[in-house]
């Protein structure tokens, strides 16, 4: 009688918690489904048609988008500034991180708090100064300009966890590789960064969601709309169109659709960067 | 090896060492320290973008104290921060809690908490946007939300919720914490998930109940990750502007300005670049000091 009560509960919370942790579930989900759905309708169906699943798929809008919309660019420009920012971040940050754990110089643990302390102190406005700064460079309007700022953005702390995992590195490894005949570079290549791979892993996740989700710099750096990256494309796409809604859910679902499917393969690195975070 | 040869290759060795740290001490220089001082340095000028500059000592400050404007925008983001370390952050917990466990598809709920942070403010602004649309077209409401209140029968409480001054915050307040609990469940998950089960083990013995021992083993145990999770969302939560942007585009004069609404404004509306740069001091040292308060307090809930 106990063990059936028992039980009896036991069911009844679970099932709670289900519908709990399914409701929240949905609520993620289902703006998403409605941003993709609404790509497949066109501007006469969407205002009126409420269905769930649309009677009439028009696959029309992703080729306007793509066209007329100018998101050929953008995306393309999206493409290039991730991956040279997120390759510059994994390279530049890795062979400091490896002098800060390895090598010896006068100067290098005030250069390394340095580092430590920009990364806990926010700088919400520096992009007035930088703008300024960018200006007087000439590097208003280029990719190079763009690609260098946001490295920085990452730089700090791709360090601080490039660091960790170089200062665990076991000297028998480097000893055995100076014998080889490797040099400090050699060493570097061939030893340190194939032993920080889960850092890289985590790191590249995590700076390639940054970069290409990023707004601020990209309008105030690149006005040019053959420079720009999609999300500032999206905007400027809505401000001038702002009642194409279906051509508009086609350019967010261009601009999603990617960071979602890297998302779903490198979940686990995910996790683990967030939660290596706070515990270590 | 006299020593003069030996003080040289020293020297070549430190030089190279240091070759290793010069592509990224030279990007931090250009790209950090910079306009660091230069946002210092240009606050206390009057400065159109171009053309001369007038020192005017800390007269941009003193504007700054008597602007209302700017303290709302501060208020606003205080209160869209607030709603985040509740409504956010207790939903955040909740989730960690119930999925802290033996339970069935907990690896498909973790993968889909955290799909909306992935996604940019850009696109979850123009989503939410378009879903809390309030017009109409041959009476139908074409915004699902106010389309879905009509459809199941409360056409009251259909509502232009983002024209609203009354609703406007708080509608962008739950759509940021839409798009942030994930991080904090995920974060909440793994310290939960590092608590020594034989602590819940001894609470039970001891016969202590659920909320027992929920209060006296979990929720000290989470301290520090709760703490961490806190400073993250207020430093993330008060910087917010491109989610808003996206969501309302400077529709509402002044109703939904947040600090670095003010600052883009600032700058890029009236060129006041002086004026800008003083109210990003201002703003930097607000949240540094918020999060070495709330530093120094996990450092010492972490001594207890």
């Amino acid at each position: 009688m106990k063990a059936n009560r028992y039980i009896f509960w036991g069911m009844a919370k679970s099932t709670f918690i289900h519908i709990f942790l399914m409701s929240v579930a949905l609520t993620c989900l289902f703006p998403i489904f409605w941003m993709v759905r609404c790509a497949f309708m066109t501007n006469d169906t969407v205002f009126v048609d409420q269905s769930i699943i649309p009677h009439h798929l028009n696959f029309g809008n992703f080729a306007l988008a793509w066209t007329k919309g100018n998101f050929a660019v953008y995306f393309v420009n999206s493409v290039i500034y991730t991956v040279c920012v997120v390759t510059g971040i994994v390279l530049i940050s890795s062979l400091a991180a490896y002098s800060f754990s390895r090598l010896k110089f006068p100067g290098k643990n005030i250069i390394f708090y340095l580092f430590v302390a920009a990364m806990m102190i926010p700088l919400p406005g520096s992009f007035v100064a930088l703008f300024v700064l960018m200006t007087k460079l000439h590097l208003i309007n280029t990719r190079f300009g763009y690609i260098l700022c946001m490295i920085n953005v990452g730089l700090s702390m791709s360090i601080l966890l490039f660091k960790t995992f170089f200062d665990k590195m076991p000297h028998e490894l480097e000893d055995a590789a100076r014998i080889d005949g490797c040099g400090k570079i050699g060493i570097w290549w061939n030893m340190a960064m194939p032993f920080a791979r889960p850092a890289i892993a985590v790191i590249v996740i995590f700076n390639s969601l940054n970069v290409w989700n990023e707004y601020i710099l990209a309008t105030l750096l690149l006005g040019d709309s053959q420079l720009m990256p999609l999300q500032r494309g999206l905007v400027v796409f809505q401000g001038a169109n702002s009642t194409d809604y279906p051509v508009l859910m086609a350019g967010l679902t261009m601009a999603a659709v990617p960071i979602i499917i890297v998302y779903l393969f490198m979940q686990k690195h995910i996790v683990k960067g967030l939660s290596g975070e706070v515990i270590g | 090896m006299d020593q003069k040869a030996k003080a040289a290759a020293l020297f070549k060795d430190n030089l190279q060492n240091f070759l290793f740290v010069l592509p990224a001490f030279s990007i931090f220089c250009i790209f950090y320290i910079y306009p660091f001082y230069k946002m210092i340095n240009l606050s206390f000028y009057d400065w159109r973008g171009i053309g001369p500059m007038h020192f005017i000592g800390f007269s941009n400050y003193q504007e700054l104290m008597g602007d209302r404007l700017w303290w709302n925008s501060i208020g606003h983001a205080g209160y869209i921060t607030l709603i985040a370390l509740t409504f956010q952050n207790a939903l955040a917990f909740a989730l960690a809690l119930a999925c802290d466990r033996e339970i069935r598809m907990k690896r498909f709920y973790r993968l889909v908490f955290f799909i909306p942070p992935v996604l940019s403010e850009v696109v979850v602004g123009l989503i939410w946007n378009w879903i809390l649309n309030p017009e109409t077209q041959n009476g139908q409401y074409i915004g699902l939300l106010n389309h879905f209140l009509y459809a199941s029968g409360f056409p009251q409480l259909v509502h232009n919720w983002l024209g609203d001054p009354k609703t406007a915050l708080t509608t962008i307040a739950i759509v940021n914490s839409w798009k942030g609990f994930g991080w904090g469940f995920i974060i909440m998950l793994a310290g939960l998930q590092t608590i020594d089960k034989q602590l819940y083990e001894a609470a039970k013995i001891d016969g202590a109940g659920a909320w027992k021992t929920f209060t006296n083993v979990t929720i000290p145990m989470m301290l520090p990750v709760i703490l961490v999770v806190v400073i993250l969302t207020i430093l993330g939560c008060m910087q917010v502007f491109v989610l808003i942007l996206a969501m309302v585009n400077e529709g509402l004069v002044h109703h939904t300005d947040v600090p670095v609404t003010r600052i883009f404004s600032a700058m890029q509306n009236t060129n006041r670049f002086g004026y800008a740069c003083a109210q990003a001091v201002i703003f930097g040292m607000i949240l540094v000091s918020v999060s070495f308060i709330s530093k120094k307090l996990s450092d010492k809930a972490k001594q207890v």
